[in-house]
């Protein structure tokens, strides 16, 4: 009798500390309750910080130095004794720096019309999902330009201010999917000195830019730029890009094919002349290389 | 007879009491990789792993957010999420295993070798692995860690050819945890 008893409790026992331990074989990690929900920040709408010409949605990291070779070649229709362009060149040297996650500043230097340019770009809204939901990214973007090329008419008196011409422009946009990001950017133009009585020194324009990711390590990319009707002399034409971005770990190489010969705001938006149509159209690429000049603090 | 019933009803209430003390959990696991390839040295930090240890039944369990790894460099974060990780598709890395050696681990203050042996989840492809730690009590906190090698091709995440001088085909991983029981 009691043996019976004893084994019947023990049997008891051990079933209900095996029944414990089944109930215990649920997910161990789900017993920390639901995961704190992280602000998701949109990450690489476009693969570097322009689209081809214009600014992108992206800005350069806080600490990092992307210096920036861009060419363009002659334009294609130029012919056989030209190489199709490939014997003349214009050339903008560059460098981008993150002051911090949502300001970057630049400068560089252009060979067409010898300008010098700077530029301040600041991130307003920044798309995130999660914790934090943003549908768009909004930056502000401002620059300063200065020709450098000898007086045409030294006889007469020139400014310094003459050589001056001002950007401001907005950038909105959104990464939509993993392949396809799409941007607007309301741009105004202020030149202080213009050719003829006719043209405007305020240019009002629209520039719209979109990628295409092909791959994992290249995108597709599209510009335009329409300005506004009677602002700008006859002649002159809304700048229209097409190019490949093909990133290889520290390089991004954007190749392209675009009617502007200037690559900074004040040129391709107001002084583009190249026509598509009659093969007015430049080959280029702008080569991107960052360095980390200042490291993260990484929490440990 | 009835004094046997109630100290079975103590021992009863004694040992699933143990089993609730006996589990252990963290928020700030320390997660961080190192690979070295002829060109470049590449690390990260993460200090955001779940993880959490059940000693009565010898199981842990880890979790890493895949976008927390820090790194030194922002273009590199980057493409080791977007091109590498994909962590758009594939968010976290998990571990589900057992401890198998020692079979019956004793909670006591001095370092112990451990085996554990599970399922190891990156880049959304599971793999049977097995690996060494440490495991150290003291007082009421435990102290866990480990370090082992993962084969970059064996979780489906290629490196072309253009950087395979910078990224090495096995990367070492480093995971410490300083454990608080679960109540």
């Amino acid at each position: 009798m009691n043996m019976t008893l004893r084994s019947i409790v023990l049997i008891f026992a051990t079933t209900l500390t095996s029944i414990s331990a089944i109930l215990a074989q649920e997910d161990l990690l789900s017993l920390l309750g639901e995961d704190e929900e992280t602000v998701d920040y949109a990450f690489a709408s476009f693969k570097t910080n322009r689209v081809i010409n214009l600014h992108s949605l992206e800005n350069t990291s806080a600490g990092v130095l992307d210096i920036k070779i861009s060419h363009r070649f002659g334009m294609v229709n130029t012919g056989f004794y030209e190489l199709f362009g490939l014997d003349a060149a214009s050339i903008r040297i560059g460098g981008d720096y993150g002051l911090t996650e949502n300001m970057m500043i630049g400068i560089g230097r252009s060979s067409f019309e010898k300008t010098y340019d700077g530029y301040v770009k600041y991130r307003l809204l920044r798309q995130s999902s999660g914790a934090k939901v943003m549908p768009i990214t909004l930056s502000y973007f401002t620059s300063i330009a200065v020709t450098g090329t000898r007086w045409p008419n030294p006889a007469r008196e020139n400014y310094f201010s003459s050589r001056l011409f001002y950007t401001h422009q907005l950038i909105v946009g959104r990464k939509f999917s993993e392949a396809f990001s799409l941007q607007l950017s309301p741009t105004l133009v202020h030149r202080n000195l213009v050719e003829t009585e006719q043209e405007a020194h305020d240019v009002f324009s629209l520039g719209m830019g979109t990628r295409l990711k092909l791959t994992k390590r290249m995108a597709l990319n599209l510009e335009y730029i329409y300005v506004f009707p009677d602002q700008l002399e006859p002649g002159y034409r809304n700048s229209l890009s097409i190019g490949l971005d093909i990133e290889t770990g520290g390089h991004v190489f954007q190749l392209h094919f675009t009617n502007s010969t200037s690559m900074i705001e004040k040129g391709f938006i107001t002084e583009t002349t190249g026509d598509w149509g009659g093969g007015g159209v430049h080959f280029g690429f702008n080569v991107s290389r960052v360095f980390t000049i200042r490291r993260p603090n990484i929490k440990d | 007879m009835k004094t046997i019933i109630i100290s079975g009803i103590f021992i009863l209430i004694g040992s699933i009491s143990t089993v609730e003390a006996q589990k252990y959990f963290t928020r700030e696991a320390q997660v961080s990789f190192f690979s070295e390839a002829p060109m470049e040295k590449i690390e990260a930090h993460n200090g955001t792993g779940t993880c959490v240890v059940d000693f009565s039944q010898q199981r842990m369990e880890f979790a890493v957010l895949i976008k927390a790894f820090q790194f030194e460099k922002a273009l590199m974060q980057e493409h080791f999420n977007e091109n590498y990780m994909e962590s758009h598709k594939f968010p976290k890395a998990t571990f589900k295993g057992q401890i198998i050696e020692p079979e019956n681990i004793e909670m006591k203050p001095e370092a112990q070798d451990v085996q554990v042996k599970g399922t190891m989840t990156i880049h959304g492809v599971e793999r049977e692995i097995t690996a060494p730690g440490k495991i150290l009590f003291t007082g009421d906190k435990v102290s866990v860690s480990s370090t082992f090698v993962v084969a970059v091709k064996d979780y489906e995440i290629e490196i072309p050819a253009v950087v395979r001088e910078n990224i090495a085909k096995e990367v070492e991983i480093t995971v410490e945890a300083n454990l608080e029981p679960l109540k």
